[in-house]
Protein backbone atom coordinates (compact mmCIF):
# COMPACT_ATOMS: atom_id res chain seq x y z
CA UNK A 1 0.00 0.00 0.00
CA UNK A 2 1.32 3.36 -0.73
CA UNK A 3 -0.42 5.41 2.11
CA UNK A 4 -0.83 2.83 4.95
CA UNK A 5 2.11 0.29 6.89
CA UNK A 6 0.53 -2.16 8.43
CA UNK A 7 2.71 -2.22 11.94
CA UNK A 8 0.56 -5.04 13.11
CA UNK A 9 -2.92 -7.33 11.75
CA UNK A 10 -5.49 -9.09 13.69
CA UNK A 11 -3.70 -9.87 17.18
CA UNK A 12 -6.71 -10.44 19.12
CA UNK A 13 -9.74 -12.09 17.31
CA UNK A 14 -8.48 -15.18 16.48
CA UNK A 15 -8.46 -18.47 17.74
CA UNK A 16 -10.95 -17.27 20.46
CA UNK A 17 -11.91 -21.00 20.93
CA UNK A 18 -8.44 -21.61 22.50
CA UNK A 19 -8.12 -18.62 24.61
CA UNK A 20 -8.53 -18.01 28.30
CA UNK A 21 -6.19 -20.94 29.87
CA UNK A 22 -5.64 -18.35 33.41
CA UNK A 23 -2.23 -19.78 33.06
CA UNK A 24 -0.34 -16.15 32.65
CA UNK A 25 0.91 -13.96 34.95
CA UNK A 26 -1.82 -12.06 37.45
CA UNK A 27 -1.08 -8.22 36.30
CA UNK A 28 -0.04 -7.11 39.80
CA UNK A 29 2.56 -9.45 40.62
CA UNK A 30 5.06 -7.39 38.52
CA UNK A 31 6.44 -3.90 38.52
CA UNK A 32 2.61 -2.84 38.64
CA UNK A 33 1.21 -1.92 41.76
CA UNK A 34 -0.82 0.85 41.59
CA UNK A 35 -1.01 1.59 37.67
CA UNK A 36 -2.44 -1.57 35.74
CA UNK A 37 -1.54 -2.27 32.56
CA UNK A 38 -2.41 -5.66 31.14
CA UNK A 39 -1.56 -5.86 27.51
CA UNK A 40 2.56 -6.01 28.27
CA UNK A 41 1.73 -9.35 30.31
CA UNK A 42 3.28 -12.32 28.99
CA UNK A 43 0.81 -15.27 26.83
CA UNK A 44 1.94 -18.46 28.61
CA UNK A 45 0.88 -20.60 25.13
CA UNK A 46 3.50 -18.51 22.92
CA UNK B 1 -13.96 1.36 16.59
CA UNK B 2 -10.27 3.12 16.01
CA UNK B 3 -8.55 5.14 17.77
CA UNK B 4 -6.32 7.54 15.46
CA UNK B 5 -3.39 9.79 17.09
CA UNK B 6 -0.37 11.50 16.35
CA UNK B 7 3.11 11.28 17.59
CA UNK B 8 6.06 13.72 17.16
CA UNK B 9 5.39 13.25 13.12
CA UNK B 10 3.84 9.73 13.07
CA UNK B 11 0.15 9.48 12.53
CA UNK B 12 -1.19 5.95 13.86
CA UNK B 13 -4.31 4.20 13.91
CA UNK B 14 -5.50 1.24 16.31
CA UNK B 15 -8.61 -0.71 15.23
CA UNK B 16 -9.73 -1.51 18.64
CA UNK B 17 -11.24 -5.04 18.03
CA UNK B 18 -9.02 -6.37 16.15
CA UNK B 19 -5.85 -4.72 17.77
CA UNK B 20 -4.46 -3.89 14.46
CA UNK B 21 -2.32 -1.06 14.00
CA UNK B 22 -1.19 1.09 11.14
CA UNK B 23 0.80 3.82 9.97
CA UNK B 24 -0.20 6.21 8.05
CA UNK B 25 0.99 9.18 5.62
CA UNK B 26 -0.80 13.00 6.28
CA UNK B 27 -2.72 11.79 3.41
CA UNK B 28 -4.17 8.90 4.64
CA UNK B 29 -4.64 10.18 7.84
CA UNK B 30 -6.81 12.71 6.79
CA UNK B 31 -8.51 11.02 4.75
CA UNK B 32 -9.27 8.38 7.70
CA UNK B 33 -10.81 11.67 9.50
CA UNK B 34 -13.22 11.97 7.15
CA UNK B 35 -15.19 8.52 8.19
CA UNK B 36 -17.93 8.40 10.84
CA UNK B 37 -17.90 6.11 13.78
CA UNK B 38 -19.67 3.70 11.83
CA UNK B 39 -16.96 3.34 9.60
CA UNK B 40 -17.86 5.12 6.53
CA UNK B 41 -16.44 8.18 4.63
CA UNK B 42 -18.76 11.23 4.78
CA UNK B 43 -19.07 12.18 1.51
CA UNK B 44 -19.32 15.91 2.33
CA UNK B 45 -16.04 16.23 3.99
CA UNK B 46 -14.23 13.89 1.92
CA UNK B 47 -15.35 16.17 -1.15
CA UNK B 48 -13.66 19.32 0.85
CA UNK B 49 -10.48 17.02 1.12
CA UNK B 50 -10.26 16.26 -2.85
CA UNK B 51 -10.63 19.96 -3.76
CA UNK B 52 -7.60 20.65 -1.13
CA UNK B 53 -5.22 17.71 -2.04
CA UNK B 54 -6.53 16.28 -5.23
CA UNK B 55 -9.25 13.29 -6.11
CA UNK B 56 -6.30 10.60 -6.69
CA UNK B 57 -4.67 10.96 -3.84
CA UNK B 58 -7.99 10.48 -1.72
CA UNK B 59 -9.18 7.98 -4.05
CA UNK B 60 -6.28 5.42 -3.33
CA UNK B 61 -5.91 6.29 0.37
CA UNK B 62 -10.05 6.05 0.30
CA UNK B 63 -8.84 2.56 -1.13
CA UNK B 64 -6.75 1.36 1.08
CA UNK B 65 -8.51 2.05 3.72
CA UNK B 66 -11.47 0.36 2.30
CA UNK B 67 -9.02 -2.92 1.95
CA UNK B 68 -8.52 -2.61 5.95
CA UNK B 69 -11.94 -2.78 6.56
CA UNK B 70 -12.69 -5.49 4.34
CA UNK B 71 -9.87 -7.66 6.19
CA UNK B 72 -10.97 -6.71 9.32
CA UNK B 73 -7.96 -4.84 9.86
CA UNK B 74 -10.34 -1.10 10.82
CA UNK B 75 -13.93 -0.60 12.14
CA UNK B 76 -13.76 -4.39 12.88
CA UNK B 77 -17.07 -5.53 14.87
CA UNK B 78 -16.91 -6.64 18.69
CA UNK B 79 -17.61 -10.54 19.55
CA UNK B 80 -16.17 -10.49 22.71
CA UNK B 81 -19.09 -9.15 24.90
CA UNK B 82 -21.23 -11.95 24.40
CA UNK B 83 -18.59 -14.79 24.60
CA UNK B 84 -17.05 -13.38 27.91
CA UNK B 85 -19.43 -12.80 30.65
CA UNK B 86 -19.30 -13.04 34.91
CA UNK B 87 -20.20 -16.38 34.56
CA UNK B 88 -16.89 -17.56 32.31
CA UNK B 89 -14.52 -16.05 34.67
CA UNK B 90 -13.45 -19.18 36.76
CA UNK B 91 -13.99 -19.14 39.98
CA UNK B 92 -9.94 -19.70 41.50
CA UNK B 93 -7.11 -17.96 43.39
CA UNK B 94 -4.00 -18.69 41.64
CA UNK B 95 -2.05 -15.80 43.13
CA UNK B 96 -1.58 -14.52 46.56
CA UNK B 97 0.19 -11.30 47.48
CA UNK B 98 1.90 -12.34 51.34
CA UNK B 99 1.74 -9.05 53.45
CA UNK B 100 4.95 -10.62 55.05
CA UNK B 101 5.54 -7.65 57.12
CA UNK B 102 3.01 -5.07 58.13
CA UNK B 103 5.92 -2.48 59.06
CA UNK B 104 8.46 -1.00 57.51
CA UNK B 105 12.10 0.58 57.91
CA UNK B 106 11.25 3.05 55.45
CA UNK B 107 9.09 6.20 55.81
CA UNK B 108 8.09 6.80 52.27
CA UNK B 109 5.67 10.41 51.82
CA UNK B 110 3.55 8.57 49.98
CA UNK B 111 2.96 5.35 51.22
CA UNK B 112 -0.33 3.85 50.45
CA UNK B 113 0.08 1.67 53.57
CA UNK B 114 0.94 4.29 55.68
CA UNK B 115 4.25 3.42 57.31
CA UNK B 116 4.15 0.38 55.84
CA UNK B 117 1.29 -1.15 58.82
CA UNK B 118 -1.81 -0.41 57.10
CA UNK B 119 -3.16 1.46 59.51
CA UNK B 120 -3.04 -1.16 62.06
CA UNK B 121 -0.65 -2.68 64.65
CA UNK B 122 3.02 -3.48 63.27
CA UNK B 123 3.14 -7.41 62.82
CA UNK B 124 4.52 -9.94 61.24
CA UNK B 125 3.59 -12.75 59.40
CA UNK B 126 3.80 -15.71 61.58
CA UNK B 127 5.05 -19.25 59.67
CA UNK B 128 2.04 -21.16 60.46
CA UNK B 129 -0.04 -18.43 58.36
CA UNK B 130 2.24 -18.65 55.58
CA UNK B 131 1.73 -22.09 55.39
CA UNK B 132 -2.17 -22.44 55.71
CA UNK B 133 -2.01 -19.40 52.94
CA UNK B 134 0.06 -22.30 50.65
CA UNK B 135 -2.58 -24.68 51.62
CA UNK B 136 -5.35 -22.10 50.38
CA UNK B 137 -3.67 -21.21 47.41
CA UNK B 138 -3.32 -24.95 46.38
CA UNK B 139 -6.69 -25.97 47.41
CA UNK B 140 -8.19 -23.43 45.63
CA UNK B 141 -6.27 -23.10 42.26
CA UNK B 142 -8.34 -26.24 40.40
CA UNK B 143 -6.73 -27.48 37.60
CA UNK B 144 -4.21 -24.19 37.36
CA UNK B 145 -0.89 -25.08 37.54
CA UNK B 146 1.15 -21.93 37.51
CA UNK B 147 0.25 -19.82 41.07
CA UNK B 148 2.12 -16.82 42.36
CA UNK B 149 3.35 -15.75 45.13
CA UNK B 150 4.27 -11.96 45.63
CA UNK B 151 6.30 -11.38 49.18
CA UNK B 152 5.28 -8.12 49.66
CA UNK B 153 5.19 -5.54 52.50
CA UNK B 154 5.50 -3.31 54.76
CA UNK B 155 8.61 -4.49 54.04
CA UNK B 156 9.05 -8.47 53.21
CA UNK B 157 12.71 -8.75 54.12
CA UNK B 158 11.80 -7.93 57.61
CA UNK B 159 10.75 -11.16 57.62
CA UNK B 160 13.06 -13.23 55.74
CA UNK B 161 13.14 -16.30 57.69
CA UNK B 162 9.89 -16.83 57.00
CA UNK B 163 10.09 -16.46 53.62
CA UNK B 164 12.52 -18.91 53.43
CA UNK B 165 10.35 -21.25 55.25
CA UNK B 166 7.49 -20.52 53.33
CA UNK B 167 8.90 -21.19 49.66
CA UNK B 168 10.75 -24.52 50.67
CA UNK B 169 6.94 -25.48 52.47
CA UNK B 170 5.54 -24.60 48.80
CA UNK B 171 8.42 -26.75 47.36
CA UNK B 172 7.46 -29.68 49.26
CA UNK B 173 3.93 -29.03 48.33
CA UNK B 174 4.61 -28.82 44.14
CA UNK B 175 5.38 -32.06 43.35
CA UNK B 176 2.02 -33.84 44.92
CA UNK B 177 -0.29 -30.86 44.19
CA UNK B 178 0.95 -30.57 40.48
CA UNK B 179 1.46 -27.21 41.17
CA UNK B 180 3.93 -24.54 40.12
CA UNK B 181 4.99 -21.50 42.39
CA UNK B 182 6.67 -18.73 41.11
CA UNK B 183 7.46 -16.07 43.59
CA UNK B 184 8.22 -11.96 43.18
CA UNK B 185 9.23 -9.89 46.38
CA UNK B 186 9.10 -6.50 46.02
CA UNK B 187 11.42 -4.74 48.61
CA UNK B 188 13.17 -1.34 49.62
CA UNK B 189 16.57 -3.02 49.61
CA UNK B 190 17.78 -1.52 52.81
CA UNK B 191 18.56 -5.35 54.05
CA UNK B 192 20.04 -6.78 50.87
CA UNK B 193 23.17 -8.42 52.05
CA UNK B 194 25.02 -10.47 50.14
CA UNK B 195 23.62 -14.07 51.32
CA UNK B 196 20.05 -12.32 51.00
CA UNK B 197 20.64 -11.30 47.38
CA UNK B 198 22.24 -14.76 46.77
CA UNK B 199 19.70 -16.95 48.20
CA UNK B 200 16.73 -13.93 46.54
CA UNK B 201 18.32 -14.81 42.99
CA UNK B 202 18.42 -18.14 43.42
CA UNK B 203 14.09 -18.24 44.25
CA UNK B 204 12.62 -16.03 42.58
CA UNK B 205 11.48 -15.68 39.76
CA UNK B 206 11.00 -11.56 39.67
CA UNK B 207 12.69 -8.93 41.93
CA UNK B 208 10.82 -5.68 42.23
CA UNK B 209 13.81 -3.12 43.49
CA UNK B 210 11.86 0.35 44.74
CA UNK B 211 13.80 3.40 43.79
CA UNK B 212 12.99 7.01 42.70
CA UNK B 213 15.19 7.96 40.47
CA UNK B 214 17.40 10.63 41.16
CA UNK B 215 19.25 11.10 44.64
CA UNK B 216 17.41 14.50 45.66
CA UNK B 217 13.82 13.22 44.35
CA UNK B 218 14.31 9.39 45.54
CA UNK B 219 15.56 11.06 49.11
CA UNK B 220 12.73 13.82 49.33
CA UNK B 221 9.91 10.91 49.42
CA UNK B 222 11.86 7.87 50.81
CA UNK B 223 13.66 8.31 54.10
CA UNK B 224 14.71 6.35 57.03
CA UNK B 225 13.27 6.65 60.35
CA UNK B 226 15.10 9.37 61.53
CA UNK B 227 14.84 11.18 57.91
CA UNK B 228 17.63 10.28 56.28
CA UNK B 229 17.34 9.51 52.61
CA UNK B 230 18.01 5.76 51.23
CA UNK B 231 19.29 6.24 48.01
CA UNK B 232 23.04 5.95 49.06
CA UNK B 233 22.64 3.03 51.15
CA UNK B 234 19.91 1.09 48.04
CA UNK B 235 21.83 2.14 45.17
CA UNK B 236 25.08 0.01 45.54
CA UNK B 237 23.26 -2.63 47.03
CA UNK B 238 20.60 -2.73 43.55
CA UNK B 239 23.82 -2.59 41.22
CA UNK B 240 25.29 -5.99 42.87
CA UNK B 241 21.26 -7.56 42.89
CA UNK B 242 21.40 -6.82 39.58
CA UNK B 243 24.52 -8.21 38.49
CA UNK B 244 24.04 -11.22 39.91
CA UNK B 245 20.72 -11.40 38.29
CA UNK B 246 21.80 -11.81 34.49
CA UNK B 247 18.96 -12.36 32.28
CA UNK B 248 16.62 -13.37 35.12
CA UNK B 249 13.57 -10.86 35.90
CA UNK B 250 13.45 -7.83 37.80
CA UNK B 251 12.49 -4.59 37.66
CA UNK B 252 14.18 -1.57 39.26
CA UNK B 253 10.65 0.36 40.12
CA UNK B 254 9.72 4.01 40.99
CA UNK B 255 6.79 6.49 41.64
CA UNK B 256 6.89 9.81 40.47
CA UNK B 257 4.92 12.84 42.12
CA UNK B 258 4.02 16.14 41.57
CA UNK B 259 7.35 17.63 42.83
CA UNK B 260 9.15 15.75 39.94
CA UNK B 261 6.55 16.05 36.70
CA UNK B 262 9.82 15.37 34.73
CA UNK B 263 9.96 11.79 35.88
CA UNK B 264 11.81 11.13 32.62
CA UNK B 265 14.79 12.21 33.80
CA UNK B 266 14.69 9.66 37.15
CA UNK B 267 14.00 7.01 34.45
CA UNK B 268 17.14 7.75 32.52
CA UNK B 269 19.23 8.47 35.44
CA UNK B 270 18.22 5.10 36.22
CA UNK B 271 19.44 3.56 32.84
CA UNK B 272 22.84 5.79 33.59
CA UNK B 273 23.10 3.60 36.84
CA UNK B 274 23.25 0.58 34.32
CA UNK B 275 19.64 -0.87 35.27
CA UNK B 276 17.60 -1.80 32.31
CA UNK B 277 14.76 -3.03 34.00
CA UNK B 278 12.48 0.05 34.45
CA UNK B 279 9.06 0.89 35.94
CA UNK B 280 8.16 4.71 36.87
CA UNK B 281 4.21 5.32 38.18
CA UNK B 282 2.88 8.23 38.87
CA UNK B 283 1.87 8.22 42.52
CA UNK B 284 -2.14 8.02 43.51
CA UNK B 285 -3.10 9.88 46.24
CA UNK B 286 -6.90 11.95 46.89
CA UNK B 287 -6.79 15.47 46.26
CA UNK B 288 -4.83 17.98 49.01
CA UNK B 289 -1.85 15.40 49.75
CA UNK B 290 -0.05 18.14 48.19
CA UNK B 291 1.81 15.81 46.15
CA UNK B 292 -0.69 14.00 44.25
CA UNK B 293 -1.20 14.72 40.55
CA UNK B 294 -3.94 16.91 39.55
CA UNK B 295 -5.89 17.19 36.35
CA UNK B 296 -3.66 20.42 35.42
CA UNK B 297 -0.57 18.39 35.49
CA UNK B 298 -1.73 15.93 32.74
CA UNK B 299 -0.28 18.08 29.88
CA UNK B 300 3.17 17.96 31.52
CA UNK B 301 3.20 14.44 31.82
CA UNK B 302 1.86 13.59 28.41
CA UNK B 303 4.93 15.55 27.30
CA UNK B 304 7.19 13.92 29.20
CA UNK B 305 5.79 10.45 28.59
CA UNK B 306 6.69 11.39 24.77
CA UNK B 307 9.89 12.76 26.02
CA UNK B 308 11.44 9.28 27.37
CA UNK B 309 9.63 7.36 24.39
CA UNK B 310 11.96 9.39 22.19
CA UNK B 311 15.15 9.03 24.58
CA UNK B 312 14.27 4.95 25.18
CA UNK B 313 14.28 4.97 21.16
CA UNK B 314 17.65 6.75 21.07
CA UNK B 315 18.99 4.28 23.56
CA UNK B 316 18.06 1.80 21.65
CA UNK B 317 19.15 2.58 18.59
CA UNK B 318 23.15 3.08 20.35
CA UNK B 319 22.35 -0.21 21.11
CA UNK B 320 21.15 0.03 24.71
CA UNK B 321 18.51 -1.89 25.39
CA UNK B 322 15.89 -0.17 28.39
CA UNK B 323 12.60 -1.59 28.89
CA UNK B 324 10.29 0.50 30.20
CA UNK B 325 7.47 -1.66 31.86
CA UNK B 326 4.05 0.52 30.53
CA UNK B 327 6.20 1.05 27.35
CA UNK B 328 6.02 -2.88 26.76
CA UNK B 329 4.00 -4.40 24.22
CA UNK B 330 4.22 -7.57 22.80
CA UNK B 331 1.62 -6.76 19.86
CA UNK B 332 1.69 -10.12 18.58
CA UNK B 333 2.22 -12.03 21.42
CA UNK B 334 0.48 -10.31 24.52
CA UNK B 335 -2.20 -11.75 26.43
CA UNK B 336 -5.46 -13.03 24.62
CA UNK B 337 -8.73 -11.20 24.82
CA UNK B 338 -10.07 -12.73 27.62
CA UNK B 339 -7.43 -11.60 29.76
CA UNK B 340 -7.50 -8.09 28.51
CA UNK B 341 -11.49 -7.50 29.61
CA UNK B 342 -10.95 -8.82 32.99
CA UNK B 343 -8.48 -6.75 34.08
CA UNK B 344 -5.29 -7.34 36.82
CA UNK B 345 -7.69 -10.48 38.41
CA UNK B 346 -7.50 -8.67 41.99
CA UNK B 347 -10.77 -10.15 44.42
CA UNK B 348 -10.92 -13.13 41.96
CA UNK B 349 -7.89 -14.89 40.91
CA UNK B 350 -5.72 -12.35 43.04
CA UNK B 351 -6.34 -12.15 46.67
CA UNK B 352 -3.81 -10.25 49.22
CA UNK B 353 -3.36 -12.33 52.53
CA UNK B 354 -2.79 -10.16 56.27
CA UNK B 355 -0.06 -10.90 58.57
CA UNK B 356 -3.13 -12.75 60.62
CA UNK B 357 -4.10 -14.38 57.62
CA UNK B 358 -6.94 -12.08 56.63
CA UNK B 359 -7.96 -12.29 52.65
CA UNK B 360 -8.77 -9.01 51.00
CA UNK B 361 -9.28 -8.60 47.33
CA UNK B 362 -6.20 -7.31 46.59
CA UNK B 363 -2.75 -5.74 48.87
CA UNK B 364 -4.73 -1.97 48.30
CA UNK B 365 -7.83 -3.01 50.10
CA UNK B 366 -5.96 -4.54 52.60
CA UNK B 367 -7.46 -3.26 56.03
CA UNK B 368 -10.32 -2.04 54.61
CA UNK B 369 -12.83 -3.79 56.88
CA UNK B 370 -15.68 -4.04 54.80
CA UNK B 371 -13.10 -5.68 51.93
CA UNK B 372 -12.31 -8.18 54.45
CA UNK B 373 -13.59 -11.69 52.52
CA UNK B 374 -12.70 -14.24 54.95
CA UNK B 375 -9.33 -15.98 55.63
CA UNK B 376 -6.06 -18.19 55.04
CA UNK B 377 -8.21 -20.68 57.70
CA UNK B 378 -11.95 -19.95 57.17
CA UNK B 379 -12.15 -19.55 53.64
CA UNK B 380 -13.75 -17.19 51.71
CA UNK B 381 -16.98 -16.39 54.22
CA UNK B 382 -17.39 -13.63 52.10
CA UNK B 383 -18.50 -14.95 48.39
CA UNK B 384 -20.94 -11.82 47.85
CA UNK B 385 -17.91 -9.36 47.35
CA UNK B 386 -16.17 -12.12 45.46
CA UNK B 387 -18.59 -12.39 43.38
CA UNK B 388 -18.83 -8.54 42.85
CA UNK B 389 -15.28 -8.59 41.66
CA UNK B 390 -16.06 -11.38 39.16
CA UNK B 391 -18.56 -9.12 37.37
CA UNK B 392 -16.48 -6.32 36.52
CA UNK B 393 -15.02 -6.36 33.30
CA UNK B 394 -14.46 -3.84 30.27
CA UNK B 395 -18.50 -4.46 29.54
CA UNK B 396 -19.67 -3.81 33.00
CA UNK B 397 -17.87 -0.56 33.48
CA UNK B 398 -19.66 2.30 31.83
CA UNK B 399 -16.48 4.48 30.75
CA UNK B 400 -14.57 1.26 29.75
CA UNK B 401 -17.13 0.38 26.96
CA UNK B 402 -16.59 3.53 24.31
CA UNK B 403 -12.89 3.63 25.30
CA UNK B 404 -9.87 2.66 22.87
CA UNK B 405 -7.63 2.07 25.52
CA UNK B 406 -9.91 -1.03 26.94
CA UNK B 407 -8.24 -4.04 25.65
CA UNK B 408 -4.62 -2.29 27.08
CA UNK B 409 -5.66 -1.24 30.72
CA UNK B 410 -8.04 -3.85 31.10
CA UNK B 411 -10.68 -1.70 33.20
CA UNK B 412 -8.16 -0.46 35.36
CA UNK B 413 -7.59 -0.49 39.15
CA UNK B 414 -10.31 -1.52 40.93
CA UNK B 415 -8.98 0.06 44.24
CA UNK B 416 -8.18 3.32 42.41
CA UNK B 417 -12.14 2.97 41.24
CA UNK B 418 -13.11 2.80 44.70
CA UNK B 419 -10.43 5.24 46.56
CA UNK B 420 -11.71 7.73 44.04
CA UNK B 421 -15.58 7.16 43.39
CA UNK B 422 -16.59 4.60 45.76
CA UNK B 423 -17.34 2.58 43.37
CA UNK B 424 -15.89 -0.76 41.95
CA UNK B 425 -17.16 -0.25 38.45
CA UNK B 426 -16.15 3.17 38.18
CA UNK B 427 -12.46 4.27 36.89
CA UNK B 428 -10.09 7.03 38.28
CA UNK B 429 -10.02 9.22 35.64
CA UNK B 430 -6.61 11.20 36.08
CA UNK B 431 -5.08 7.39 35.54
CA UNK B 432 -6.98 6.43 32.71
CA UNK B 433 -5.66 9.43 30.53
CA UNK B 434 -1.96 8.74 32.05
CA UNK B 435 -2.50 5.11 30.73
CA UNK B 436 -3.91 6.22 27.23
CA UNK B 437 -0.58 8.09 26.76
CA UNK B 438 1.37 5.32 27.49
CA UNK B 439 0.08 2.98 25.32
CA UNK B 440 0.01 5.29 22.26
CA UNK B 441 3.61 5.91 23.31
CA UNK B 442 4.40 2.15 23.59
CA UNK B 443 2.63 1.47 20.16
CA UNK B 444 4.98 4.64 18.58
CA UNK B 445 8.10 2.86 19.87
CA UNK B 446 6.87 -0.19 18.04
CA UNK B 447 6.18 1.89 15.19
CA UNK B 448 9.57 3.47 14.77
CA UNK B 449 11.20 -0.10 15.34
CA UNK B 450 9.31 -1.08 12.24
CA UNK B 451 10.62 1.93 10.28
CA UNK B 452 14.06 1.90 11.39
Amino acid sequence: MKHIKILNGNSLNKDLKKIGCGECQTSCQSACKTSCTVANQKCERR
Amino acid sequence: MIHQFRIYDTNMVLDVNSGAVHILDDIADRVLSCFNENGRPVEERIGLLKREIGEEPVDEALSELETLKSEGLLFSSDPYEEMFTPKTTPAVVKALCLHMAHDCNLRCKYCFAGEGNYHSEKSKMPLEVAKKAIDFVIENSGNRKNIEIDFFGGEPLLNLNTIKETVAYAREKEKDSNKRFRFTVTTNGLLLDDETMEYLNDTMDNIVLSLDGRREINDAMRMTRSGIGCYDTIVPKFRKMVSIRKDKDYYVRGTFTRNNLDFSEDVLHMADLGFDQLSIEPVVLPDGSGIEIKREDLENIFSEYEKLALKLLELRKQGKKVNFFHFMLDLEGGPCVAKRLRGCGSGTEYLAVTPRGDLYPCHQFAGLEEFKLGSVFTGIEKKDIVETFRKINVYTKDSCRTCWARFYCSGGCAANAWNFQKDLFGTYEIGCELEKKRVECALWLKAQELLG
